[in-house]
């Protein structure tokens, strides 16, 4: 099994102690498998792709990546596990702003230290960024801008893709086009990907589905 | 870091150029004697005035060294020096005056070794020596002459160092001596040469007043009158001196010219009478027996001295073998105790293991 | 790995280099005003130390005749011949082609030490060169130039010896000053011991003295010295707080890079190294050139401090400043702890950011009104501190006091104000002005540590200008009545008075009589006062007994200057010790810029206690042209140094003080204009976080002109306020100046004065400089495209 989680539980303080956020979360992803996590804000969804992507700890539960348990590994491993096996899409892209197109595109490949210069560059060429690598992400539309998010994560060949509401900061159209290539492009790289989103319309495009209601799978 | 100049190194500076360079061989002297007055043999002494200072000639020295004793047989020793250097042939009145003058005392006993130095200009009299009455004096040291059959047959000595002073009364017992040729003293078989007399034969009398106490002493002392312009030759490196009082009134003084071969080692054999026999070099062989490290250098302090021709074997011994003359230009100086073929005591000088 | 994170947070310079420039300029400028004064202040103490050091005598006990300004040769000998451990010494002026030097004579066989010497491979013939005749005159090469070609004695240039003295042999130093077989003074080289008889007993003219404090310059000019570091450091004060802000405001427009890095696998310890080493390059590169600029000040302000200390308190220091380490190295660690603190700060602050929470605009320091109260609670306990300080008392206590009121001042501004804003909100009509309140509120926090660094340059420009301006008013006075007569003449021997006097049409001869003398323990001058209407009516007199005048006439007291009277609680009505003999103090009067203490008796008392004193200076009181007079005297055969009209000497004494304060304006100014960096710089980052406030307003039909207009009005509003605020805390500045640092520097208090017309051009000034720096990002906000102003509402962020 590519990513497994067993029995994750997370609490935040609050003002009248502690709000169980998770309370007791399995999930599997496969190779190659599409996973969408729904739920209403608040639901716990957001928290749970914080854990599976190792920037979070769970209070209680484990996560493991490729039979690789997370839990035990220090804060330098488990940055070293984002960096060369995770890839993570943001809602609000998340790009490096004095950085041009290319070298944002190029940044994770290049931190994981395996760039692939024709890949990158027929990853922009599919995401129809070709015309705007030297470009500073300001210039760009939010769909362009998700886009070199998307082929940033891509360039970097992630076992697992973690996606948070990537279109969510575009309009429908653009965020169905942007999440059609991104489908397409998993696909293609055998990944498994979870993303989280609120949308029932584009959670029914991927391969399965759970759903979170108060920390729990409905 | 700009240059500063410190309290020491003026003083060294002043003193090396009082005396030139005398713990380096007379090195700065030995070159060419610029209208300086040059030792000639023949010279018929004058007295009183050839007591007095020669200021034609580049240095000149008054020299006093006491073997004493205190009244439960403690042995003392005593240097009263005082030197004059020239910057140029004549004298001049007042801050003009080229003569420049300079003096050591030192007081020793076993385990102390006390030493002060004074240095002033000629030409306003804070220093100065006269034949007639005789009197040396720098500052507040003087060596003063009584009425006698010779200027220097009577003399009063003193001298004083930071916490300590003394007082002495010398008597002469016998003539003035002359070395070398009649006074005129060769240092170099090249010609360099001194005019160099002594009165060896005083007796001593007076208090040395230590800085925990005054004790009396009695006992023997030596002066040496020696001037010169040019007295060594550029090798030769330094000397090693001894005045000696022997068993039975004889008196011995010898010296080693070091020149990093055999050396030059001419001397004078004193009879009890007081008659000079000169000893010509190669007669005498010194060879050091024991060595005294002080501070970086390390001193032949104990010496045998041979003489062959005499069926003479001496060992010295010093009173206190770290008699360092710590002063502007620095040297060996102190008491001895003789052994050997006589016994007796007397004093070392050691110059040039700077 | 490093590479990559690196070359990604470097590249935020290369797309703000203006931003880049701004914290090197600021933290430049902040490093060289600091470094400059390190420099001017190492250099001074440097020639302290050589002329402390050359002459070896400033801790020595003299010996000095009891009557006249020479002893015998004869005197000396028969001291030296008694067992005195003594050091002649002659001293004297020599003339230069502009003006004079001090020649000091030295026996090199018993000075403690000869300036110049050492290392010399031939000792003996180093000796011989400096003694034999002609002689050798050491001295700084700027002297040695002046000295006029006639003068005989071979030139010898060291700089061992501080401009303005030569050393020359005893002998040539009495051939030059024509001393014969006379000396100045004696050094005592040690104390003599139980046996040596007393000095009475040898030579009854002379007088052992203490070691004369003329040679204590360190000790005298500590406090001009303390007045350029205190500068120093506040220049480096208002620094910090650029390169704080600066550098803040680096890391936070780079959180968003920083979390994206984190979030995409760089451990923070890589990001923390990268920043830490780009911080270190920073400050390397701006302390470098800082410490560049630094030593450009050094050379343009020393002349001007140089001749201050030569003037004030003769004081030799050269015109030219050595690079040494102690100034650059402080320069550059200054820079680099600076920068570091910054950076430590914004790490510390980066290491706590949640990795994934939302990015809200945030200003980089004093975020909430929590954190100024902190600060304000801190400033108050600074404040009351002060008077502490101030009973205390001492140098040291009155520059803490200085310390604390600018500091606790600083704290207590954002907090001061917010409050006004919040006050002045309330009071507002129109809800544009209640938005202009609330938004310059809102921008407190972000601009306070460059209104901080505003406000701590303005008052210490208000205390200061008021301390020199107070002082220049009053001296200018004091000078009129102190050089009340025309004429002052200084004749080499009574004959020559004697001589010359009588053919001046003088309306008054004034004999100007005096020796030295150990007052109350310490030497200093005395004088014998003429009875004359020119005193009676123009003395500067700060207190004294009824009839004072005619009681000092008739030799029942004396007067005595002002540092005297503070140094030792001397008050009319008291006793004052003078050689020994008990006085009644009959009045006290002010003498400014005389670093010894003074007194005077009657002329007739005087003359009774110096029956030997040649009397050879004079003030002529004469009702002529002054100028044409001393023309005529010069004609007649006087020295142009023989004759001085009150003219020239008033504008001398103008110009010393003049230049005493230049390198004080010129620092004043820098560090004004640093202040005017630091709000240019914190506006110009503030910009980015600006859009979003302004946006709604342009979207509810605010043109983007009137906003940057509103943003300019808004920028001066801070400044203004904050002058405001500086008023009150350069006056306490200034009164602690004038009232607690200068009595204990100087001796002498001076009355504070106020300056309302300086104020004013100062408030307009910073005025300006806010308006100036806020010029540049108002003019932005003017055009920016309403397509990024739109993007504010799109990116809902």
């Amino acid at each position: 099994m590519l990513l497994e989680a067993v029995d994750i539980a997370k609490s935040f303080p609050g003002e009248a102690g502690p709000v169980t956020v998770l309370g007791g979360v399995s999930l599997s992803l496969g190779q190659g498998e599409t996973l969408a996590l729904t739920g209403e804000s608040g639901s716990g969804k957001s928290t749970l792709l914080t854990i599976l992507a190792g920037l979070d700890r769970p209070d209680r539960g484990e996560v493991r990546l490729g039979g690789m348990a997370l839990g035990p590994l220090k804060e330098a491993e488990l940055a070293a596990v984002r960096r060369g096996r995770i890839g993570l899409v943001f809602q609000q892209f998340n790009l490096v702003p004095s950085l041009s197109v290319a070298q944002n595109i190029a940044l994770q490949a290049r931190l994981a230290g395996r760039h692939d210069p024709d890949w990158t560059a027929a990853l922009a060429e599919r995401l129809g960024l070709g015309a705007h690598l030297g470009a500073y992400p300001e210039t760009l539309s939010g769909g362009q801008q998700q886009r070199v998010a998307v082929a940033r994560t891509l360039a970097a060949r992630p076992e697992v893709i973690l996606a948070d509401e990537p279109t969510g900061n575009l309009d429908e159209a653009t965020g169905d086009a942007v999440l059609g290539e991104m489908l397409a492009l998993v696909a293609e790289t055998g990944a498994g990907l979870v993303m989280v989103t609120h949308s029932d319309r584009l959670a029914a495009r991927l391969s399965r589905r759970l759903h979170l209601a108060r920390g729990r799978l409905a | 870091m700009p240059a500063r100049i410190t309290r020491r190194r003026a003083l060294a500076l002043l003193s090396c150029a009082a005396t030139p360079a005398m713990g380096q061989g007379f090195a700065g002297l030995g070159q060419d004697a610029e209208g300086f007055a040059l030792p000639r043999p023949g010279k018929v002494f004058r007295f009183p005035e050839d007591h007095g200072p020669h200021p034609r000639f580049r240095i000149e020295w008054w020299y006093v060294t006491a073997n004493l004793q205190t009244p439960d047989g403690a042995p003392r020793g005593l240097q009263w020096t005082l030197f004059r250097s020239a910057l140029a042939p004549e004298e001049r009145p007042g801050w003009a005056s080229p003569q420049i003058w300079f003096a050591h005392a030192a007081m020793t006993g076993p385990d102390r070794h006390l030493v002060a130095e004074r240095r002033a200009r000629g030409g306003i009299g804070q220093a100065g020596a006269t034949a007639a009455p005789f009197e040396a004096w720098i500052d507040d040291w003087q060596m003063t002459g009584h009425p006698g059959a010779d200027a220097l047959d009577r003399l009063s000595l003193h001298a004083a160092g930071e916490g300590w002073s003394y007082d002495l009364e010398l008597s002469a017992e016998g003539p003035l001596v002359f070395h070398g040729e009649d006074g005129y003293s060769l240092k170099h078989p090249r010609g360099q040469a001194s005019y160099y007399y002594s009165q060896p034969g005083y007796r001593a009398e007076g208090r040395l007043a230590w800085p925990g106490g005054t004790e009396a002493v009695t006992g023997r002392a030596w002066l040496d009158r020696e001037w010169s312009s040019q007295p060594l030759e550029a090798g030769q490196t330094g000397w090693d001196w001894f005045s000696l009082h022997l068993e039975g009134g004889a008196k011995l003084m010898v010296y080693r010219l070091r020149d990093g071969a055999g050396g030059y080692t001419p001397g004078t054999w004193i009879g009890p009478g007081g008659r000079a026999e000169p000893i010509p070099d190669g007669e005498i062989a010194l060879e050091p027996l024991d060595w005294t490290r002080i501070g970086d250098r390390r001193l032949p302090t104990s010496w045998r001295i041979a003489i062959p021709a005499r069926g003479l074997v001496l060992e010295t011994r010093p009173v206190n073998p770290r008699a360092w003359m710590g002063t502007g230009i620095a040297y060996w100086e102190g008491p001895v105790s003789v052994s050997g073929s006589l016994g007796g005591e007397g004093y070392l000088e050691m110059t040039g293991y700077d | 790995m490093i590479r990559w994170s690196a070359a990604a947070l470097l590249s935020h310079w290369r797309r703000h280099p203006g931003q880049l420039a701004t914290l090197l300029l600021g933290l430049a400028l902040a490093t060289a005003l600091w470094t400059g004064v390190q420099a001017i202040n190492a250099e001074a103490r440097a020639s302290y130390d050589r002329a402390a050091s050359a002459l070896a005598q400033s801790d020595l006990p003299l010996i000095v005749p009891r009557e006249g300004d020479s002893l015998a040769v004869a005197d000396y000998v028969a001291l030296r011949r008694a067992g005195w451990q003594v050091a002649p010494v002659i001293e004297g002026r020599l003339r230069l082609a502009d003006g004079s030097a001090r020649l000091v004579g030295l026996d090199p066989l018993t000075a403690p030490a000869l300036p110049g010497s050492g290392g010399e491979t031939d000792p003996a013939r180093a000796l011989r060169d400096f003694i034999s005749p002609p002689g050798e005159l050491r001295g700084h090469p700027e002297t040695l130039a002046e000295l006029p070609a006639e003068t005989p004695g071979r030139r010898v240039a060291t700089e061992a010896l501080s401009p303005g003295t030569l050393v020359a042999d005893i002998g040539t130093a009495a051939r030059l000053l024509g001393m014969g077989d006379r000396v100045t003074r004696l050094l005592v080289l040690a104390p003599p011991g139980p046996e040596v008889p007393p000095l009475e007993t040898i030579a009854p003219g002379l007088r052992e003295a203490p070691p004369s404090p003329g040679t204590d310059i360190r000790g005298l000019t500590g406090s001009f010295h303390l007045n350029l570091a205190a500068f120093g450091m506040l220049a480096f004060a208002v620094g910090l707080f650029i390169a704080h802000g600066a550098i803040g405001l680096a890391f936070e427009q780079r959180r968003g890079a920083i979390r994206t890095l984190r979030a995409l696998g760089v451990p923070f310890s890589t990001l923390a190294a990268v920043l830490a080493a780009e911080a270190l390059a920073l400050a390397l590169v701006a302390g470098a050139a800082g410490v560049a600029m630094g030593y450009v000040l050094a050379l343009a302000l020393l002349p001007d401090v140089a001749a201050t200390l030569r003037g004030l308190y003769g004081a030799p220091v050269a015109g030219s400043v050595a690079i040494r380490a102690e100034w650059w190295a402080a320069g550059l660690g200054m820079a680099l702890l600076g920068t570091m603190l910054a950076s430590a700060q914004s790490l510390w602050q980066l290491r706590r950011l949640p990795l994934l929470a939302a990015m809200k605009p945030r200003a980089w320091a004093l975020a909430s009104d929590a954190g100024q109260r902190r600060l304000a609670l801190a400033g108050l306990v600074l404040l009351c501190a002060v008077p502490v300080a101030l009973r205390i008392g001492g140098l040291a206590a009155g520059f803490a006091a200085l310390a604390g009121l600018l500091l606790g001042a600083a704290l207590i501004l954002p907090a001061a104000l917010s409050a006004a804003l919040a006050l002045a909100a309330r009071g507002a009509r129109s809800a544009l002005g209640e938005w202009l309140w609330a938004d310059a509120r809102q921008q407190v926090p972000g601009l306070s540590l460059a209104l901080m660094a505003l406000l701590l340059a303005l008052s210490a420009n208000i205390g200061v200008s008021t301390m020199v301006a107070s002082f220049r008013a009053t001296f200018e006075g004091w000078l009129d009545r102190r050089l009340a007569s025309e004429l002052y003449l200084s004749f080499d021997s009574a004959a020559q008075a004697a001589a010359c006097l009588p053919g001046i049409p003088a309306e008054a001869v004034l004999p100007v009589t005096r020796a030295e003398a150990d007052l109350g323990g310490a030497p200093g001058l005395f004088y014998g006062m003429a009875d004359h209407p020119t005193y009676r009516r123009d003395w500067p007199l700060i207190a004294a007994v009824p009839q004072v005048w005619d009681r000092l006439v008739a030799g029942e007291g004396v007067l005595v200057n002002e540092q005297w009277a503070r140094g030792a609680d001397l008050a009319p009505g008291g006793r004052a010790q003078i050689d020994g003999r008990g006085w009644e103090v009959l009045g006290v009067y002010a003498d400014y810029g005389n670093p010894r203490r003074q007194a005077m008796a009657g002329l007739e008392a005087f003359r009774a206690l110096h029956p030997g004193l040649e009397e050879t200076r004079f003030s002529l009181r004469i009702s002529g042209d002054p100028a044409a007079e001393a023309a005529r005297l010069v004609a007649a055969g006087l020295r142009p140094d023989q004759v001085t009209d009150q003219q020239s000497l008033k504008a001398e004494s103008r110009a010393v003080f003049e230049r005493t304060f230049a390198a004080t304006d010129a620092l004043n100014l820098l560090t004004l204009a640093v202040a005017g960096v630091a709000i240019f710089t914190s506006l110009l980052t503030l910009q980015a976080l600006r859009l979003p406030q302004v946006a709604p307003l342009w979207a509810m039909g605010l043109t983007r002109r009137r906003l940057a207009a509103l943003d300019l009005a808004r920028a001066g509003l801070l400044a203004l306020a904050t002058a405001l605020l500086a008023l009150p805390v350069g006056l306490a500045l200034a009164w602690l100046l004038l009232a607690v640092v200068n009595v204990e520097a100087f001796g002498w208090r001076l009355p504070m004065r106020l300056f309302p017309a300086d104020w004013l051009r100062l408030g307009l000034l910073s005025l300006a400089a806010a308006l100036l720096a806020a010029l540049l990002p108002a003019l932005r906000l003017a055009r920016v495209s309403p397509a990024r102003l739109l993007r504010v509402f799109a990116d809902a962020r």
